[in-house]
């Protein structure tokens, strides 16, 4: 009896001692490298668009800048002046990605998926109307290019570009600027109060 | 050699019973666990046809033997039959041990394989194989359903989340083969990774009273293990095949184990599974499919005194999110909400495009145990997974085929516990554990959602249980956690200055690159639980359960450094480093009733949580994309209260009723309104056929209405909707309609040889083909639930 509860207590005592073993093994680890930082690569933090009025006048332009993507701070809206009346702006948009430095061009990308983009261009108080000026490989209308031809009257509205990934390009009315039926994901959204004098 | 010994000792013998052979062969026979005299256990020597058996000391005796080696038979009822050799030398005495009550032992074991019920005091439901084997071709969160109180928090079909009374994800363990879980089972996008084909058996425990498993199961334990071993030489198998027709998918699973009487086994198991896209009534859920492929291997030795364990397991789960549900902005969810049709539908595809998740979860575990004779057993066990975690975002130029996450979470875990059982009327179940777990977010080019990190575990646990009489028994468990987390994260600037985390976590700051603060937090967690319960036979009839837990849960990664942007639900996530952790408290009582052929089965439960961990709502965000809500995890204290039953009534040998309802309100105490995602009120009403003289029919009849949840706190906002210049109401809080489903579900048994019989299955689900949406299924706001599904399976066990 003695000597079976001794055995007991040997083989206890061992597995014990393998416990310890497999724990002194399993902390293989090197904490010591620090996780190397993301500069998010598709982000776009700026949208600008350009505005010159056909026939010589100010250059127009508005910009939207989002440094901190996702973050907290909004994005600062700045628009350089007012539109003139009854005046025809050939417009286009730059797209960057500012948290890169250099600062990395996306409109490559989008002009590179140009069927998956659209632009769109909705204002209030109909303040102006819009023309596609550039289209992808199946005819469709992108929008990187347009021609803005602004209201007769002086008056005050907003001006909101969005653009929209993956759309229904063949929805009705989308070819034609509309995005009631254009449905995808908008990767833009930007909203530039405008005076028209 | 041994046969011709034996037919040779036989042959001496018949030679020399003329001869003098006064040799006595006796000896006595002790429970090996207690070492109790065994009484009435019979003493067979086969060569001589000789057989006796023991008196009330367990002493035996068999006069009149010559001296030769006899193979001794010895058995009792309750015990494993047991053969000895003997060689007879004049007069032999022998101690015999029999491995007495194996049932019994079995029933608290943790790491055991057999027995029906894990816990004495606990409210707890076991599942059964052919319950598991019907939803071979779906999810774990499907099987459990079928227990009144376990409902599901699902991302679309295919991924199913378990909800024990109104709780899930880091509320809830889940055991498979003795190993929890480690999966980042704390998003609600993360199903259970885990291949319900792998499973012989499941238990569900509500609540935290199984504190072997863990001390911050606030929800409770999902226990999963595999067919038990019967020791015997054998060689057996299942192969299971079953066609959907939603989805146009297959499952196949098979397995085949091998046994041998000295207790090795070895075992394998392999399923695939593949689905397209599923189809609600209306239209095609654009999307949905599904591609799975899993193996394990089991092998080992078994014995009752001791043996060993070493499992692998293997697997991949590719499963494609709804197209619709993937959105841009809050204008997004609006058009999403206000249409009733998916705004992206396709033809039926079986690929699996983005947005998609792509986990492999391996997990390795070896176990060792030893009973020891009048003392108990005890266990050791090591285990490793490894989950590797790719979600895909849709995602354009060079990153199209890119993960947007990319995450690979390693858990190393060791334990070991001593259970004292030598003692009829009282157990104790104590043991130990420590864990290492590393997380790793690669660069994908998006930020990490998840940082970072190392965690340590540190646990000890001691559990006893006390038979007062064969009516009552109590129960009591205490258990001491510990548990550091180690990460490091990035932060935007601008996100910990609004959080205000300059000024308490200042000095967490380990690099500043400008725009973004690389961080180290190191936050440490004590966590005491503690279990009491009581099991009271009234009678025959009627048993009483009663119990109460303690259990605290510390924050989960996800819970304190979320910071981002959630496409699906179109809202920025953030986490919270004050958080601390949760303390539940938990009371419950069962009633149950067996009588003829009424059976009947009460739970109910009140767990109020101290500071309860939430996410809700707190503000809108301008960016870039447009306007996004905030959410954010914030505590409150919570009560949660509900009552489960389950009611069978047997007609006759043939047809029987059976209710199971499930009712669970969920209320914010501090702000006094209800808790958002409570699972609504359920009663699933079955009318059933059986005949065994049809080929073993058997057949139910499943009506299944889940009522509208009207307690859901008012989440709704108003949002500048700009392509329409308009204020519009986002409306995420608003409940869907109450729904009424029918389920058939028969099968039959063919004997094809002696060992092979064919099961054959029929399952319509939503027979009816009924529009709905369900409450808890996050992909609600985008598209109908999945219509009607006819599935052929057979089962084949050989």
């Amino acid at each position: 009896m003695k000597t079976l509860t001794l055995k007991t207590i040997k083989q206890v005592s061992l597995l014990f001692l393998i416990s310890i073993a497999f724990t002194a093994c399993s902390s293989d680890d090197d904490n010591t490298n620090n996780p190397e930082p993301v500069n998010e690569e598709e982000v776009i933090t700026t949208l600008t668009a350009t505005l010159i009025p056909v026939g010589g006048g100010t250059i127009v332009t508005m910009q939207t800048r989002d440094l901190d993507g996702d973050g907290p701070n909004a994005p600062v809206v700045t628009v350089s002046s007012d539109l003139v009346a009854n005046t025809v702006y050939n417009g286009s948009l730059v797209l960057l990605n500012e948290t890169e430095s250099p600062a990395g061009e996306i409109n490559e990308e989008i002009v590179e998926e140009s069927n998956d983009h659209q632009f769109f261009y909705n204002v209030t108080n109909s303040i102006a109307t819009f023309t596609y000026e550039d289209f992808d490989d199946n005819g469709n209308p992108l929008g990187l290019e347009f021609t803005l031809t602004t209201a007769a009257t002086a008056m005050t509205g907003n001006l909101t570009i969005t653009l929209r990934h993956e759309p229904s390009k063949n929805a009705v009315g989308v070819s034609d600027g509309d995005i009631t039926n254009a449905g995808g994901e908008t990767d833009v959204q930007a909203i530039f109060p405008v005076v028209i004098q | 050699m041994k046969y011709y010994l034996m037919v040779l000792c036989c042959c001496v013998f018949s030679w020399s019973q003329s001869q003098d052979c006064n040799a006595t062969f006796s000896g006595e026979v002790h429970d090996f666990h207690d070492g109790t005299p065994i009484i009435n256990a019979t003493i067979f020597i086969e060569s001589l046809n000789k057989y006796t058996t023991t008196d009330i000391n367990g002493r035996f005796s068999i006069d009149n033997l010559c001296n030769a080696l006899i193979s001794v038979e010895v058995s009792h009822l309750a015990c494993e039959t047991k053969t000895i050799d003997v060689n007879i030398v004049n007069d032999t005495f022998i101690e015999i041990n029999l491995e007495h009550h194996i049932e019994e032992l079995n029933e608290v074991k943790v790491t055991g394989t057999s027995g029906i019920k894990l816990t004495k005091t606990a409210q707890e439901t076991h599942l059964k194989s052919d319950v598991i084997d019907r939803f071979s071709s779906l999810n774990l969160g499907d099987a459990l359903k079928q227990i009144s109180g376990v409902s599901s928090i699902n991302t679309g079909n295919s991924i199913v989340k378990p909800v024990i009374n109104g709780l899930h994800s880091s509320r809830i363990i889940v055991m498979t083969n003795g190993v929890r879980l480690q999966d980042q089972e704390w998003g609600i996008e993360h199903a259970p990774n885990i291949d319900l084909n792998t499973a012989g058996s499941i238990n569900v425990i509500k609540g935290a009273n199984a504190l072997a498993y863990g001390g911050d199961a606030i929800g409770g334990v999902i226990v999963l293990k595999p067919s038990n071993i019967t020791l015997k030489d054998s060689l057996y198998g299942k192969t299971i095949v079953s066609g959907n027709t939603n989805g146009r998918g297959y499952n196949l699973n098979t397995s085949l184990t091998k046994t041998y009487k000295k207790g090795w086994y070895l075992g394998a198991q392999a399923s695939l599974k593949r689905l397209g896209d599923m189809e609600a009534p209306d239209y095609s859920l654009t999307n949905t499919g599904l591609n799975t492929k899993g193996f394990s291997i089991n092998g080992g030795f078994k014995t009752f005194q001791k043996g060993f364990n070493v499992y692998y397991s293997y697997l991949d789960n590719e499963i494609a999110i709804l197209r619709a549900a993937h959105i841009g902005n809050i204008e997004d969810l609006v058009n999403a909400i206000n249409n009733p049709q998916p705004l992206v539908i396709d033809d039926f595809s079986y690929d699996i495009n983005a947005p998609k998740q792509d986990v492999t979860h391996q997990v390795f575990k070896t176990e060792f145990y030893k009973r020891f004779k009048k003392f108990g057993r005890v266990d050791i066990q090591y285990d490793y997974q490894n989950n590797h975690r790719f979600e895909y975002d849709i995602r354009v130029g060079d990153d199209r085929d890119k993960p947007a996450i990319d995450l690979t979470l390693k858990t190393h875990t060791l334990k070991t516990s001593v259970t004292l059982d030598s003692k009829n009327n009282i157990s104790y179940n104590f043991g130990v554990n420590a864990g290492y777990q590393n997380n790793f977010a690669a660069n994908t080019g998006v930020r990490r959602l998840i940082p970072d990190y190392d965690k340590y575990d540190l646990g000890a646990f001691i559990v006893s249980e006390l038979k007062l009489n064969n009516d009552l028994s109590l129960d009591f468990g205490l258990r001491y956690d510990f548990n550091q987390i180690d990460a490091k994260k990035y932060y935007l600037t601008s996100r910990w200055n609004e959080r205000n985390y300059d000024s308490d976590f200042g000095n967490i700051v380990i690099d500043d690159l400008g725009t973004q603060l690389l961080t180290n937090p190191v936050f440490n967690y004590h966590n005491v639980s503690a279990s009491a319960g009581i099991a009271y036979q009234l009678n025959e009839y009627n048993s009483f359960i009663f119990n109460y837990g303690l259990s605290n849960r510390a924050p989960n990664p996800s819970e304190l450094f979320s910071d981002g942007l959630h496409h699906s639900a179109a809202r920025i996530e953030l986490g919270d480093l004050r958080l601390k952790q949760e303390t539940s408290n938990r009371i419950s009582g069962s009633y149950n009733f067996q009588k003829n052929n009424l059976s009947l089965n009460i739970e109910a439960f009140y767990n109020y949580i101290k500071d309860y961990i939430f996410i809700e709502p707190t503000g809108t965000e301008q960016t870039i994309r447009g306007a996004f809500p905030v959410w954010s995890y914030n505590q409150t204290n919570a009560a949660l209260y509900g009552l489960d039953l389950t009611a069978n009534y047997s007609f006759n040998d043939h047809w029987f009723l059976n209710n199971k309802s499930s009712i669970t309100k969920g209320k914010d105490v501090s702000q006094d309104q209800a808790l958002i995602d409570m699972p609504s009120f359920k009663t699933v009403n079955i009318i059933g056929y059986s005949n065994p003289k049809w080929l073993d029919l058997k057949t139910e009849l499943q009506s299944e209405w889940v009522f509208r949840q009207n307690d859901y706190p008012n989440n709704n906002f108003e949002v500048f909707i700009p392509t329409t210049g308009q204020m519009e109401l986002v409306d995420v809080s608003t409940t869907p309609p109450a729904y009424h489903l029918l389920h058939l579900q028969s099968n039959i048994s063919l004997d094809i040889s002696e060992k092979t019989d064919l099961n054959i299955g029929l399952n319509i689900t939503n027979i009816f083909n009924t529009n709905y949406r369900e409450n808890l299924n996050r992909l609600r706001y985008f598209a109908d639930d999945v219509g009607r599904n006819i599935m052929l399976q057979l089962k084949l066990n050989y």
